[in-house]
């Protein structure tokens, strides 16, 4: 690998690397995030964000109590979020545990969602911890069962020490097993990382490593998918393009839970990366309530009055 | 009674350190109180007060970034030489003002005095008068007063060593530095006071004492570009509008005190409040 | 299809702008005699027709203030004054919107600002000055608590709330009485504070606001009845102030114009600079005395930033300032924007290369791009003029050395702006400055706590915080 010419993969070439990126100063990216989450979505544009949004929703279910039935149920959502209105748009992706991929694809091309993918959380998400070997059977498993996406966990205790050569070497370790089977997503877990120094070194270490999309959150810590962070992850995005010529995608999840959440998601993208990252392929939002809300304030701008939760379903 | 002839002082001006003659030419006389010749000092012209101006702004940034703590001791220092040289100033006030003996006195050792009450201040004025301010956000914000820069002083005709030290004192003691006409009718302990300056580890160029006419310096002072601040304590009241009009072209800082007060430190200094974010 | 912001217009329905204005004087509106418009910058719509202050209407408001001052504001307890000024504050965030859009649409600035800038800060003014009136014996050093009496204030058009809340709220809270001339563009948030002033049953008298152009400020720098002077506005005119005022006993502080540095060293957060920079400038439509109109980049990192500046500035959006998504808005006046546009021009005819990004502007009104100049030198006209607009001069450096010492090459000293991660580098070149204020990090940020003012030609002394005071009380020592 030559990690686009930007590192020889050798630890001091990372470590350089890291070092020499600028840093983020806090308050800043707070005030600027603060300033675009005041962009006022009316009308026309509100309508195009709540169907840009929802196809770019990673329907999630990521429960202890999963069973086959509840992933069903999400899987039967996900392909037509709005059973009464064909125009809604599908979801980007179903997104599960290990042992639910093979249900939940099979149920998607059941109900007509062969373009829905799958995707698997992988690498002993959330925590992370667990032998290399562990985790690279938990990838090959999940995309010999049909997944498509991959959601991998970076080792944040081995970030925070400082390793970063170990966490970059699993990531291009689980990069190795996708291949071309599976995209892979890096969760950096932004709420353990804390500043958003740690936000911008991590975004770039998972792109140098082969992510495809860097994602905020296993929705598992508070806070997560917070609009400074992904600010600051999107800025890695757009620089990080100007670099290689590549474009890597990013995916918040964890708390965005409305309509208004999700439309400032689109803003950021749309005024930090560019328009061009406003599609599925590289925006996704890591959601389970968020559709439903979605789906009302739909609701609401086609009919003209307000919305009620008997009109959209609980799956 | 010896017949030894006295050894007379010639009296020069003080600029960078140096001990200069007016480049003028000129000197005008004073007399004692009785009427005798006493001296003939420099009548300084307006190249004279440039020369100084471009000494004192030199010196600017090294004494404005010099300790406090090191110039506290410098202006303790020049109390010491003063006081080793009380003699000297009692006689040329003697001389020229026709006052008694311990009224003399009491001004020189008021004059010692008011110098070491300054070299206290130097250390103290910013938690005096600066600030931390609670703003509305994620910042820290503070205010410190720095100096001004080049102030100029008209020195009050009497007391001359006294009103000589209230002018200088304060305004040096922040960090700023001085060029001052000295009392037209008594420049003497002034000029001796040079001499105390020029041994007590003072930087070249820090004060700058000049002696002459009010009325030909002071407008030049007034409209000087590069003159940050005035004093014109010195000056008749009825000078001070036409003073105060030309001041304006560079919004020159121009005041005017009675005695020694801290305010005098205050007003030739600047308000600088820095704000820095607060984050990881 | 792309992401295109469908306009989001505040609704001017909160507003009602009586069609003629006169003056508010001893605690009534009285008329006028002779009348000049009040204009929308981003429609050329004449708003309101507001009265041309003459000798009699400033002699009334002195008599007014006068009478007010000897006998009620001045008797009254600090802790009773303090309480009028905490009604005006609470006044003004009840009619916060109110004031947000009549400032846009008098002004021209976008909304956004109005409502979450200038409004805000204006009560809040109010608030801190309100808690001090009560505690003046405390202020420290080189104060007494004794007013000047009669203070005549003339402020300026970019921020005409705001700068009155400056002027007024410490003016009244030490226990002066006021006679305040707004900015001739706008003056009608002004007018609309003189109706928050009755609600609040504030004395008649205590503050009079006199509408007008320069010739009613003249009458008020000159009256014979005024003790003490407060000006915000170009240096020109404060030098004219400052030698009307020489012969008299009056007090005067001044805050004056700027050409703020904005240095940014090659370790600065990058992203956050921009931002810095774009707010620096572009805040106001760079109608701001501290604006950071001079940008000083190390030259290891000049280029980065001017690429990603570049881009920044591709995402500013110009427009209807009352569109909620605005963020830079109309230019306030025909002859401002006659100002800009020649200095401009003169920084292309010296050589200096100009940048906008593609911009479409409404057909009427007064507009000018977010402007950027690269290869300028130390010796452009707009390396040293103040435009008052949205024009960034950029200029490079070698060494920490040389930004400070080009930093400072200017007769101005209002504000500078450091960029670094480092600390002590930050607090090296904050304590070189020649600037009344120094923000690092981060721009344009005004707090009522935090004192404002500038060094050499930008005025004389502070305004806000603690140090602010001093302008409103007698003080010790001087004459």
């Amino acid at each position: 690998m030559n990690f686009y010419g930007l590192i020889d993969g050798s630890e001091q070439s990372l470590k350089n690397f890291l070092k020499q990126l600028s840093g983020v100063d806090q308050v800043g990216a707070d005030e600027r995030a603060a300033m675009l989450a005041t962009r006022s979505i009316k009308t026309t544009s509100k309508r195009w964000a709540i169907d840009t949004a929802i196809s770019m929703v990673d329907l999630t279910t990521l429960e202890g109590a999963d069973t086959a039935g509840k992933v069903q149920a999400l899987c039967t959502k996900a392909v037509r979020p709005d059973p009464t209105d064909s125009s809604v748009p599908s979801v980007g992706a179903v997104c599960v545990y290990n042992d639910m991929v093979g249900i939940a694809r099979k149920h998607l091309d059941l109900v007509g969602g062969h373009h829905v993918a799958v995707a698997a959380v992988s690498t002993a998400f959330p925590s992370g911890r667990a032998s290399m070997k562990v985790k690279i059977q938990d990838t090959e498993d999940a995309i010999l069962a049909g997944a498509a996406e991959i959601d991998m966990v970076i080792d944040r205790g081995a970030f925070l020490s400082g390793k970063f050569i170990e966490v970059f070497e699993e990531i291009v370790k689980i990069r190795e097993v996708c291949g071309d089977r599976a995209h892979l997503k890096v969760i950096l877990e932004t709420g353990e990382l804390v500043t958003y120094d740690n936000v911008r070194k991590a975004s770039y270490l998972a792109m140098l490593a082969g992510a495809d999309f860097i994602k905020t959150s296993t929705g598992k810590i508070a806070p997560a998918a917070t609009p400074p962070v992904v600010l600051v992850m999107l800025e890695a995005v757009r620089d990080f393009y100007a670099m290689t010529n590549v474009r890597i995608g990013v995916k918040p999840a964890g708390g965005i839970r409305n309509t208004k959440d999700a439309i400032k998601q689109l803003v950021l993208v749309n005024e930090i990366a560019g328009p061009e990252w406003l599609k599925p392929s590289l925006f996704r939002i890591g959601a389970s309530t968020l559709l439903n809300d979605l789906l009302m304030q739909r609701m609401k701008m086609d009919n003209g009055y307000y919305a009620s939760p008997q009109y959209v379903t609980i799956d | 009674m010896s017949s030894r002839i006295d050894v007379k002082k010639t009296y020069k001006l003080f600029i960078n350190g140096a001990f200069l003659r007016t480049e003028s030419g000129r000197t005008y006389q004073v007399k004692s109180a009785q009427g005798a010749f006493a001296a003939n000092p420099c009548l300084a012209s307006r190249k004279d007060l440039r020369d100084a101006v471009i000494a004192a702004r030199a010196a600017h940034s090294g004494w404005s970034s010099a300790t406090a703590y090191n110039r506290g001791q410098i202006l303790y220092r020049i109390a010491e030489m003063l006081e080793g040289r009380r003699g000297q100033f009692l006689d040329e006030i003697t001389l020229l003002t026709g006052v008694t003996a311990s009224v003399a006195q009491k001004e020189v050792i008021s004059a010692i005095d008011r110098l070491v009450w300054y070299a206290g201040w130097s250390d103290k004025i910013s938690s005096l008068t600066g600030a931390t301010n609670p703003v509305a956000g994620p910042f820290y914000n503070f205010t410190i007063p720095e100096s001004l820069g080049v102030v100029a002083a008209i020195a009050p005709e009497t007391p001359a060593l006294l009103g000589f030290i209230d002018a200088i004192a304060p305004i040096i003691t922040s960090g700023n530095v001085v060029v001052i006409l000295a009392s037209t009718k008594n420049p003497l302990p002034a000029m001796t006071f040079a001499e105390v300056l020029a041994t007590s580890d003072l930087p070249a160029g820090v004060v700058n004492i000049l002696t002459g006419k009010k009325d030909e310096i002071a407008p030049w002072m007034a409209s000087h570009m590069d003159i940050d601040g005035l004093d014109i304590s010195g000056l008749s009241p009825k000078s001070h509008a036409q003073i105060r009009v030309s001041g304006a072209e560079n919004l020159k800082r121009i005041y005017s005190f009675k005695g020694a007060d801290p305010a005098r430190i205050v007003a030739f200094m600047e308000a600088k409040t820095v704000w820095h974010p607060i984050g990881l | 299809m792309t992401f295109e912001y469908a306009p989001a217009p505040e609704s001017r329905a909160i507003t009602s702008i009586k069609p003629v204005n006169g003056h508010f004087i001893n605690g009534k509106f009285v008329a006028g005699t002779k009348w000049f418009p009040s204009i929308n910058p981003a429609t050329e719509e004449v708003l309101a027709k507001i009265a041309l202050g003459n000798k009699a209407d400033v002699d009334a408001a002195v008599n007014a203030a006068r009478k007010a001052y000897v006998g009620t504001w001045s008797k009254m307890s600090g802790k009773e004054r303090g309480k009028y000024l905490f009604r005006i504050a609470r006044a003004m965030q009840e009619r916060a919107r109110e004031f947000a859009v009549l400032e846009t649409l008098d002004n021209g600035k976008p909304i956004r600002e109005s409502r979450d800038v200038d409004i805000p800060l204006a009560a809040a003014h109010f608030f801190y000055h309100a808690g001090w009136a009560d505690k003046l014996e405390f202020a420290g050093l080189g104060t007494t608590t004794k007013p000047h009496g009669v203070a005549g204030q003339i402020i300026p058009w970019n921020f005409p709330l705001l700068m009155l809340a400056w002027k007024v709220a410490p003016a009244i809270a030490t226990g002066n009485t006021v006679i305040l001339k707004p900015a001739e563009s706008t003056s009608l948030t002004a007018l609309l504070f003189a109706q928050i002033c009755q609600e609040a049953g504030l004395p008649a008298g205590v503050v009079n606001i006199v509408t007008g152009d320069g010739s009613t400020g003249a009458l008020i720098v000159n009256h014979p009845g005024i003790d003490k002077i407060a000006f915000t506005g170009s240096t020109e005119v404060g030098k004219i102030i400052a030698r009307a005022v020489a012969p008299t006993q009056k007090s005067l502080t001044l805050e004056l114009g700027g050409k703020a540095a904005n240095i940014v060293f090659d370790d600065a957060a990058i992203d956050e600079t921009v931002e810095g920079i774009v707010n620096g400038i572009f805040f106001n439509q760079g109608h701001v005395c501290c604006a950071g109109s001079r940008l000083l980049l190390q030259e290891g990192i000049a280029e980065e930033v001017l690429t990603k500046l570049k881009v920044r500035m591709g995402k500013i959006r110009i427009g209807d300032p009352l569109d909620k998504n605005t963020d830079l808005g109309a230019i306030n006046s025909k002859e401002q924007l006659l100002k800009i546009r020649d200095l401009s021009a003169s920084g292309e005819s010296e050589g200096a290369q100009r940048w906008s990004p593609p911009c479409e502007f409404p057909e009427k009104g007064f507009w000018f791009p977010p402007t950027i100049f690269t290869g300028v030198g130390q010796a452009h006209r707009i390396a040293r003029e103040e435009i008052f607009g949205p024009v960034l001069s950029v200029m490079t450096f070698r060494t920490p050395q040389e930004g400070i010492e080009k930093a400072n090459n200017t007769p101005f000293g209002l504000s500078a702006g450091v960029w670094s991660e480092k600390g002590s580098r930050i607090l090296w070149a904050s304590q070189r400055l020649r600037a009344g204020v120094i923000w690092a990090n981060t721009f344009n940020k005004f707090d009522p706590a935090s004192p404002f003012g500038g060094y050499k030609e930008s005025g004389w002394g502070r305004e806000g915080g603690r140090h602010g005071l001093s302008a409103y009380l007698k003080g010790v020592g001087h004459e």
